[in-house]
């Protein structure tokens, strides 16, 4: 527990915190600008760029060491990556756009396919002579276990630019990614944008690449934007409590990684994005499940009342279980069924309600104040008294009602 | 081709063109319903399946694990449609949260658990192990005969060839509901086809499918055969029915092809050692499907003509 | 009638329906349905008893709830309380006697399909899961191709067909399974002038062979030559019966609020409230 306190607090070492800020970093730009994919509706866009990378890091080695260089360096492979990542983005668009398929058919194809090959390059790495240590394996799942101290300096540096470039371009990147037909009429270069966006999510990938692995970086681009949608209708609040959760998720996930080297980094933290995912999904006021079953419990039950109310006026028999229940535990009905006298009133008042809005809809030259109608809205939060007094005085005087012309 | 084919490259060969079959044709129906990433997110939750049957078992068996994989198929199916559903999240983001968060899950449990006694390793989940797949009992084509030989199969083959049974009699059973919920949900509900319950059967066919190639091929060649050979067999045909049949003959090709390249490519080369089959088999569907990209003569969607007269 | 649980459970207000001798018969009864997306009803407590043999069309704003409406009577989207009776039987068990005509936009027309198929799919519930499609389904396709003037485009792929092709594929379909109750969502929106004419041509030869035919309908200017019926909603039920009764001025301002409606009943020619 202390150690994992120490690591929280960076007193695990220079390494150890250099790497967890670090994490921070490309946890924050992970989930801010996995949001703009996200609100674009092509999240797992980012899983065939991720599994597109592979082939890179492949060539990249093989190009590294047959120019007589050392097969390794990161930056080296990580370009590789980015290029092989681009191609693949570039084969999703070009199949979505000339073919009949969609984008999802040429998401699973580019992932699969790009991955299978670049499978077929770590084999071949593996018998060559420099390739049996190579370690490439570990760019599948991220590794932070002897992590060099240059590595951690590069995924800092790039992690603190992709947040950099996220805060730069956020508004045409939000305008994009919430109404893309509003950003084109309003004179904005959609396709660019758009472009902007996936070199963004491209380059969090790629520097994601050495942390948590091809596979996991998909995560820390989709959990933290979906995990934000239950607490905020903002797209502005959204990209930065994506990116906070994703921070959190990759300091804290980290910081237990560091304290216990047998935990695996990049699970671990998805799995702590997950937790948030998980509780924001459950508790999230309004968006969240416990709130909205709330809310439609309490609005079914609305629903019968209502009806049963009007039942009751109209001296129809209940048959609904559901109807009953509701109008017994109102008071309205006794246990045999009749109305109360309290039921009555109810019923006379919900009666009338129904009448003035048969009334109002008559008379009402306001399309706006019909549309109003759902069963439940009550007329008086719609309409002012002095015409509910003019309805009234239609519905006594039993008057023709209308009056158009 | 003679002994060392039938012992060596005869089995790998049938277990890839069943496996590429019993992935491709359900793989059909997901990709017309804008699925196709459901076989990506299934392939990615087999890891934890396994190694949660292997930690509830503590062995290496073959049904328990198969089972583990299905449960946790079915699990992410179950995952996904929840977050759907109860938190009104789009399809592709509610599966990115599914299968990532149980992917990471396995790999926890994995490096957490003592499995490194048993051949038990991500690395094997990705790309499977088809070259293993020897029939030691075969001494050359008349093997085929031999009963006892034949009983020395690897029974992994057994599995695959009683999985894609499965699958084509379930396609065969259930192919008119499916066509026709697949094209229109709404109509297919309104004559009483219950079409939830068949959507959830076509998912758990590609998880049994999924698990049953998995366990000699590896996921990436789940995926690619999931979703490359029907994609290319869309852009060949416009009847569903050629459409499958097409999607076959590119999956056994695949495969096929795939396990030649991998096992004698590198040596037309001049190198000594085979690459991967998985791998090589995914390549090659994806280079089928890029050429049916370019080349297939349904290729592109075509407008509707011109209507004189329409009021839209 | 047997009473299943499921009708009454939902059964949340029992009334007298407007044509009370003809219940047990009405081809399609719906009552107290209320159907919700969200927090607020799609439509309310809505009321309906379609007459044998008509033909009616239901007719309100967008959003008043018209399609919501034929799919929660359908079945295809869960209702909050209310129900549905067909020709006097609970929806399941008269699933066969109805057709429906979902809207053209609703399907991906790029499926892999030719004309015929999409017309077998309403052969379903005779050929079942096993059945061999033999020459006497095939005759049945065509013919009911043919009825719809579409005989020349069995082999077409149906995403080469234009709109007003392809609402006609749909009313085939419908047309092959012989069914005695037909629920059409928007049979003439976007459809070319011939089109139109076919499908009135083919609904109102139904109705000569005494089926009934129900239609979400948006143009107000077809409906005295169309119909015999309307359904006029607005969340709710505004009015329903014979046009000369129910399709009226008042109505259709009750219905579509002032403007609109005046707008409409200019043109309409009908006798102002």
């Amino acid at each position: 527990m202390t150690e994992l306190l120490n690591a929280l607090l960076l007193q695990s070492g220079y390494n150890a915190a250099l790497v967890a800020v670090s994490a921070a970093m490309l946890g924050i730009a992970a989930g801010s600008s996995g949001t703009f994919l996200f609100l674009r509706k092509r999240a797992l866009l980012s899983d065939a760029v991720a599994h597109a990378t592979l082939p890179g890091v492949g060539v990249a080695f093989i190009v590294m060491v047959m120019l007589g260089g050392e097969g390794r360096d990161l930056i080296g492979l990580l370009a590789g990556s980015a290029i092989s990542a681009f191609a693949g983005l570039l084969a999703v668009e070009w199949i979505t756009k000339h073919t009949r398929l969609a984008e999802d058919a040429a998401i699973g194809a580019v992932l699969s396919v790009f991955f299978g090959f670049g499978i077929v390059l770590l084999t071949i790495i593996q018998t060559m002579s420099s390739g049996k240590q190579a370690g490439l394996e570990s760019f599948l799942l991220g590794s932070t276990a002897g992590m060099l101290f240059q590595d951690a300096l590069v995924i800092a540096i790039g992690g603190t630019l992709a947040v950099v470039a996220t805060y730069t371009f956020r508004r045409p990147m939000t305008l994009v990614a919430f109404d893309a037909d509003f950003a084109a009429a309003s004179g904005r270069n959609v396709e660019r944008i758009d472009l902007a966006i996936m070199g963004l999510v491209m380059a969090v990938t790629v520097i994601g690449l050495k942390l948590v692995g091809l596979i996991l970086i998909v995560a820390m681009l989709i959990i933290p934007s979906v995990a934000a949608r239950f607490w905020t209708n903002h797209t502005n609040n959204l990209i930065w409590i994506a990116g906070a959760f994703g921070g959190v998720s990759a300091y804290v996930g980290t910081a237990i990684s560091a304290a216990a080297p047998s935990i695996p980094t990049g699970p671990v933290i998805v799995l702590i994005c997950f937790a948030i995912f998980a509780f924001s999904m459950m508790f999230a006021p309004n968006r969240g499940v416990v709130a909205a079953l709330a809310a439609r419990r309490i609005f079914q039950i609305r629903v019968h009342r209502r009806q049963g109310l009007l039942a009751i006026a109209r001296d129809e028999a209940i048959h609904d279980g559901l109807t009953l229940k509701v109008l017994t535990r109102a008071g309205f009905i006794r246990p045999d069924g009749v109305p109360t006298a309290e039921g009555r009133t109810q019923a006379a008042k919900a009666l009338r309600d129904e009448k003035r809005w048969e009334v109002a809809r008559a008379m009402n030259r306001d399309v706006a104040v019909i549309g109003r109608y759902d069963g439940l809205t009550p007329i008086e939060t719609v309409l002012t008294n002095d015409e509910i007094a003019e309805i009234d005085r239609r519905i006594n005087a039993r008057a023709p009602l209308g009056g158009a012309g | 081709m003679g002994a060392d084919f039938v012992q060596l490259s005869l089995t790998p060969l049938l277990m890839g063109v069943l496996a590429s079959v019993a992935c491709a044709l359900p793989g059909n129906f997901l990709i017309l319903r804008r699925q196709a990433l459901i076989g990506d997110a299934i392939s990615h939750v087999v890891l934890p399946g396994i190694v949660v049957a292997f930690l509830l078992t503590g062995a290496i068996s073959t049904w328990p694990m198969m089972l583990g994989a299905a449960g946790a198929a079915v699990a992410a199916v179950v995952m996904i449609e929840a977050i759907k559903r109860l938190g009104r999240i789009e399809p592709g983001a509610a599966m990115g949260v599914s299968f990532t968060t149980l992917f990471a899950f396995g790999v926890l449990l994995l490096e957490q658990s003592d499995t490194s006694t048993v051949h038990l390793d991500v690395e094997h989940a990705l790309y499977g192990n088809l070259e293993s797949l020897i029939w030691f009992a075969a001494e050359d084509w008349s093997s085929l005969a031999d009963p006892a030989a034949l009983a020395n199969l690897p029974p992994e083959l057994g599995r695959i060839a009683f999985v894609t049974l499965i699958i084509i009699a379930g396609l065969a059973l259930f192919w008119r509901p499916l066509e026709i919920s697949t094209f229109d949900e709404a109509y297919a509900n309104s004559i009483g086809i219950p079409t939830g319950a068949l959507s959830f059967g076509l998912v758990v066919a590609a998880a049994i499918a999924a698990v049953a190639a998995f366990d000699a091929v590896g996921s990436i060649i789940v995926i690619a055969m999931f979703i490359c050979p029907p994609a290319a067999a869309r852009l060949m045909t416009n009847r569903l029915d050629r459409q499958i049949a097409w999607s076959v003959v590119f999956a056994a090709l695949s495969a096929i092809l795939g396990y030649v390249f991998a096992g004698y490519g590198p040596l037309w080369f001049g190198a000594e050692n085979a690459v991967s089959a998985a791998g090589m088999i995914a390549t090659v569907s994806g280079v089928i499907l890029g050429l049916a990209c370019l080349f297939a003569p349904h290729r592109s969607r075509i407008a509707a003509p011109a209507e004189a007269g329409a009021q839209s | 009638m047997q009473m299943t649980s499921e009708t009454l459970r939902v059964a949340a207000r029992s009334d007298a329906p407007p044509s009370a001798a003809s219940d047990t018969e009405s081809p399609l009864h719906i009552h107290g349905l209320t159907v919700s997306y969200g927090d607020s009803p799609a439509i309310f407590s809505v009321d309906a008893n379609i007459e044998p043999a008509s033909m009616t069309a239901i007719i309100g704003p967008n959003g008043a709830g018209k399609s919501t409406l034929l799919k929660a009577a359908l079945g295809i989207v869960p209702r909050l309380s209310g129900t549905i009776s067909i020709f006097g039987k609970p929806l399941n068990e008269a699933r066969r006697r109805i057709a429906y005509v979902p809207q053209r936009a609703s399907v991906d027309w790029d499926f892999p399909a030719r004309v015929i198929d999409v017309v077998m799919m309403g052969l379903y519930r005779e050929l079942g899961l096993l059945h061999f499609v033999t020459k006497k389904h095939h005759d049945k396709a065509h013919a009911c191709l043919d009825r719809v003037g579409m005989s020349d485009f069995a082999e077409r792929q149906i995403g080469q067909l234009s709109g007003g092709q392809q609402q006609r594929v749909f009313l085939a379909r419908a047309l092959a399974q012989n069914s005695d109750l037909y629920l059409l969502d928007e049979p003439l929106a976007g459809v070319d002038a011939a089109t139109e004419r076919t499908i009135i041509d083919v609904l109102k030869s139904l109705k000569a062979e005494s089926r009934t035919i129900v239609c979400v309908h948006h143009d107000l200017a077809t409906i005295t030559d169309y119909f015999d019926h309307v359904l006029l909603i607005n969340k709710t039920r505004i009015a329903q019966g014979p046009v000369e009764t129910a399709f009226t001025a008042e109505n259709l301002i009750s219905t579509y609020g002032g403007r609109l409606a005046t707008a409409h009943i200019d043109q309409l020619s009908l006798p102002a409230a």
